[in-house]
């Protein structure tokens, strides 16, 4: 689709063509010979392989210095290297957000922190950091997550692209799922000038991927939730019972053991970051490890385990961030999931994600649910958390009966929780339901609520 | 003090130990580097070594600082404009990471080669960047003299170009990303077989022969015969036993014949293994120790990895199975010591080889089906009409759009550096004027090499577009995909690429050759 590859690039020039020169002050004057050389190569020559709307100008280099607007999502370890890469192709105007405060163990490779930084938010030293080291770059931070995030979108929506460089499969499909909520449609068409392009990926140890996301034209992350596997969990059985790897015993005394013996005091949580809260399972891991004959349990072992710690490096990171900023550019749009791994050499591949016809973040149609009228409630729950294509956390079900607003079940409101907890138990029949019901659940992985059709199967 | 130290090295350095170890840690922290040039790509790639603690970097620069540098390289600021780069890049790298040593020489590569070649000796690894051809093949024949690696970087506009020069690497821990277990179900070593004679499985053994289901039929029938195993219910259904659903599901990989790579079996033929002198490398003696294994004890086998995948089962059952491959992988291990042990009398040699990649002897039987040798042909054969690797270019040429033209085309621009003393199109005005002089140096450079192939003129036309451009993302590209492999070759573990890597920006794509 040639609109596809032209999009981003069309917004970008109507932007800079609606521009006339515009001098800012500080603009140039923070500026040297020669400073731009390097990016003015690309921006003011033309090319074979160019894509054919680029049409090199002076003022693309203005465009990028005085008017782009970049959020970059997370100001961790990809988020320090797309900073840079930003700030130093000539993007002035960054705002970034990261809800985290700097931990030691973040300087092995977020590069704009430093030890006496350790306990400040990311995105304030970040922001710091780079507005001192590139002249001229205006980098505004947000410390920021839940309500306070929600509020600043719904202030800045003239982002000309989102960069996201998170660690969690939440975040991600909630911005997507933001994203997705400003998309204007016309009489059932896309108004492509709704479309705020959002670049996405993520690293671990030697490999990452990079891929380009047109909310409501390509792959969203729902479209995809099959590449990001859930979390290895293991069976409680095991855990209890049957132990045969020192992990199965660190995560008996973090599940089973911790809340037991409370052993900081009632109602204290287990921290992760705390060394001594660490060393406490550890010594309960040995115990128990001990027990079933089990070796190889240690400290590192345990903080990895407690904490689902991810090996990460500065170089993957460094290499990821650069595929984002590529990844939309005037040689055209990666199309668009682009995988990389140096494990043995170097590797790098580029598949097309298909966008899922019947998503439940983006294909804007209810959802299929097929269900017997005799099955229970608590079914159909367990087929919202476990469903690979769904793999939601805590769903609230409401619907409509008898023309009123009814709320099936709502685990996030403690006392809406113990009112509703009883439906569980009941059948779709007894609740009242009826064949093609619509059900509308809410989410943390959504900012919208998804549509649900219930069919009765026989 | 010092342990407050160390506790915090650990906690600054956990998430990259997790992959590489203490030991990897420690090789890395023993390492000096060497970048020749501090550009943009030459900072990005120190900066990824300095962030995890390599022990020292010597930058060696005699350029002075231009507004040009500044502007793409984040190690520097307009206050070094007039410096000397290698001083004023060191000031920003060394505030990276106390831990590290930096140092700089304000000294082109090319007086240093005159004066003093020997300077590049003390180095584990050089890294130069941005070199022209000439000082590139200079130094490349000093430091495969010296028997030093050399990585060679370039970001050329939108390309970004890395080789690498190392007579031999050798790799005992290569951590393969999708390893085949040893359970040698299909020969059962003696203590496997007793272990598994405590449970009932007299009638599988009887029906075939003692021979494990080769093809999709025979799987099939083993398949059903674990179904026929599954305890029935009252009512004759079989039971709901996830052990058996877990069998049922590993008949594919589980039965995977006990085979030696052919990785493996050339180590095992080269020349290195097969004559032992005092002067062997510890790699070659510890494979030999696993050679004379697999010859004799090991019946054609290498000692047993030791480990098992989890599986279903109540703990003591697993416990005592684990066992039985641990304590049989500590046997072969120390059978495979006492190999060793009696080359090292053999050579004259007293004490056991630990540095230089070796390792005791426990990891090197873990990781013995997956031994890995690195060799790097020399700049010198790459670049010799007579030995260079005509079919190699040819056949990538067959797809004119591969990235190997980008490599001609990087060897045509070196050619024009050659003869002009400046790279084409570096000025607006020089652009169109230095095509037809670029397409020149091609037609000479493919005429020279009899390398009947098609370079398309877009790419002569880029290529003048480029104007020797640096672009940092680029640069930030190479210095992660650079530092990665430098730190593979230091810890001696993971494989580094053979040895032509190259990235093209404008397609996202990337390619390794063997030039």
């Amino acid at each position: 689709m040639p609109e596809l590859i032209s999009l981003s690039l069309s917004l970008s020039l109507s932007l800079s063509l609606s521009i006339h020169s515009m001098l800012v002050d500080g603009g140039t004057t923070s500026d040297w010979q020669g400073r731009w050389d390097h990016v003015k190569k690309f921006l003011e020559r033309a090319g074979p392989f160019t894509h054919p709307d680029f049409e090199p100008n002076t003022e693309s280099l203005q465009f990028l210095l005085d008017t782009c607007k970049i959020l970059v999502v997370g100001a961790g370890g990809l988020g320090c290297e797309l900073l840079k890469d930003l700030a130093l192709s000539g993007f002035r105007h960054i705002h970034v957000v990261d809800m985290d405060t700097i931990d030691v163990s973040n300087l092995n490779r977020q590069f704009l922190f430093r030890p006496q930084d350790v306990g400040r938010p990311k995105a304030e030293v970040a922001a710091d950091f780079i507005n001192r080291r590139v002249p001229g770059c205006r980098t505004c931070s947000l410390f920021a997550s839940g309500d306070r995030l929600i509020f600043f979108f719904s202030l800045n929506t003239e982002f000309h692209i989102i960069v996201c460089g998170l660690d969690s499969v939440i975040a991600r499909r909630w911005i997507n799922g933001m994203l997705l909520s400003l998309l204007v449609y016309e009489d059932g068409v896309l108004n492509t000038s709704s479309i705020i392009p959002l670049i996405d990926g993520g690293t671990e140890g030697f490999k990452g991927n990079a891929r380009v996301i047109l909310p409501g034209m390509t792959a969203c992350i729902d479209c995809t939730l099959e590449l990001y596997p859930p979390q290895i969990n293991f069976p409680m059985c095991t855990i209890a019972s049957m132990p045969r790897l020192p992990e199965h015993c660190i995560e008996y005394v973090r599940i089973l053991q911790w809340p037991k013996d409370k052993p900081f005091g009632d109602g204290v949580g287990l921290d992760g970051d705390d060394p001594k809260h660490i060393q406490w399972v550890f010594q309960r891991s040995l115990e128990r490890a001990a027990q079933f004959n089990i070796t190889g349990v240690t400290y590192r072992l345990t903080q990895g385990v407690v904490k689902r710690i991810i090996p990460a490096v500065a170089s993957t990171n460094a290499v990821i961030a650069v595929l984002y900023i590529c990844a939309d550019s005037a040689y055209g749009t990666l199309n668009n999931y682009l995988v990389f791994n140096d494990v043995d050499g170097l590797y790098t591949y580029t598949f097309e994600a298909e966008k899922k016809e019947n998503c439940s973040a983006c294909s804007q149609v209810p959802q299929d649910m097929h269900f017997s009228p005799s099955a229970t409630l608590q079914e159909v729950l367990n087929y919202l958390t476990d469903s690979t294509s769904l793999q939601m956390k805590s769903p609230d079900i409401t619907t409509t009966l008898d023309g009123r607003n009814k709320t099936l079940y709502l685990q996030t409101i403690a006392s809406i929780e113990e009112r509703t907890r009883p439906n569980l138990g009941r059948t779709l029949k007894e609740l009242g339901l009826v064949d093609g019901q619509e059900l509308a659940v809410a989410d943390v992985t959504t900012p919208q609520t998804v549509l649900f059709k219930l069919s009765f199967t026989s | 003090i010092m342990a407050d130290q160390k506790t915090n090295k650990e906690q600054r350095y956990d998430r990259q130990l997790r992959l590489w170890g203490d030991h990897g840690q420690e090789a890395l922290e023993n390492a000096h580097t060497c970048l020749l040039n501090a550009t943009a790509t030459g900072t990005e790639i120190l900066k990824n070594l300095i962030l995890p603690g390599i022990g020292a970097f010597t930058i060696v620069d005699g350029h002075r600082v231009t507004g040009e540098d500044v502007g793409n390289n984040f190690f520097l600021s307009s206050d070094s404009i007039g410096k000397n780069r290698a001083q004023a890049a060191t000031e920003f790298l060394q505030e990276l990471n106390s831990d590290v040593s930096g140092n700089f020489v304000e000294e082109s590569p090319d007086k240093l080669l005159d004066n003093d070649p020997e300077f590049f000796h003390r180095f584990s690894l050089v890294i130069g960047v941005q070199l022209p051809e000439s000082t590139c093949l200079r130094l490349g024949s000093v430091l495969w003299s010296a028997g030093v690696p050399f990585l060679v970087c370039r970001t050329y506009g939108l390309v970004g170009y890395m080789r690498l020069v190392v007579k031999e690497h050798t790799v005992v821990e290569s951590h393969p990303d999708n390893a085949l277990e040893d359970l040698r179900l299909d020969q059962p070593f003696t203590e496997l077989k007793n272990h598994i004679s405590t449970y009932d499985l007299d009638s599988m053994e009887k029906k075939h022969d003692l021979q494990v289901p080769k093809n999709y039929k025979e799987k099939e029938a083993f398949r059903q015969l674990i179904r026929e195993g599954i305890r029935k219910n009252e009512s004759g259904a079989p039971e709901e036993e996830e052990n058996f659903d877990e069998a049922i599901k590993n008949v594919n990989t589980a039965l995977n014949p006990t085979k030696i790579s052919s990785a493996v079996d050339d180590i095992f033929n080269s020349e290195q293994c097969e004559n032992i002198t005092s002067q062997t490398a510890a790699f070659w003696l510890m494979a030999r120790g696993v050679r004379d294994f697999v010859q004799n004890e090991g019946n054609g086998s290498l000692p047993v990895r030791g480990t098992i995948p989890d599986m279903i089962a109540d703990s003591d059952k697993f416990i005592s199975l684990q066992n039985v491959y641990r304590e049989k992988a500590l046997q072969d291990a120390a059978v495979v010591a006492k190999h060793i042990q009696s080359h090292l009398q053999a050579v004259g040699k007293v004490t056991y080889p630990f540095n230089a990649g070796g390792l005791p002897v426990s990891p090197l039987c873990k990781n013995a089906a997956f031994l890995r040798v690195v060799r790097c042909r020399s700049l010198a054969e790459e670049y010799s009409v007579d030995s260079f690797h005509k079919d190699t270019i040819t056949s990538c040429m067959d797809s004119p759009d591969s990235e190997m033209v980008l490599y001609l085309m990087l060897r045509a621009v070196d050619r024009f550096y050659q003869q002009h003393s400046r790279y084409p199109g570096v000025y607006n005005y020089q652009v169109e004027e230095d095509i037809s002089t670029l397409k020149l140096c091609v037609n000479s450079l493919l005429q020279e090499y009899s390398l009947n192939v098609n370079v398309k003129d877009d790419y002569v036309h880029e290529f003048c577009r480029y104007g020797a451009a640096e672009p940092h993302t680029v640069a930030s590209f190479l210095g992660g995909a650079a530092a990665q492999e430098a730190i593979k070759l230091i810890t001696h573990q993971f494989v580094p690429f053979n040895n032509t890597f190259i990235y093209n920006a404008m397609a996202q794509t990337s390619t390794t050759f063997q030039l």
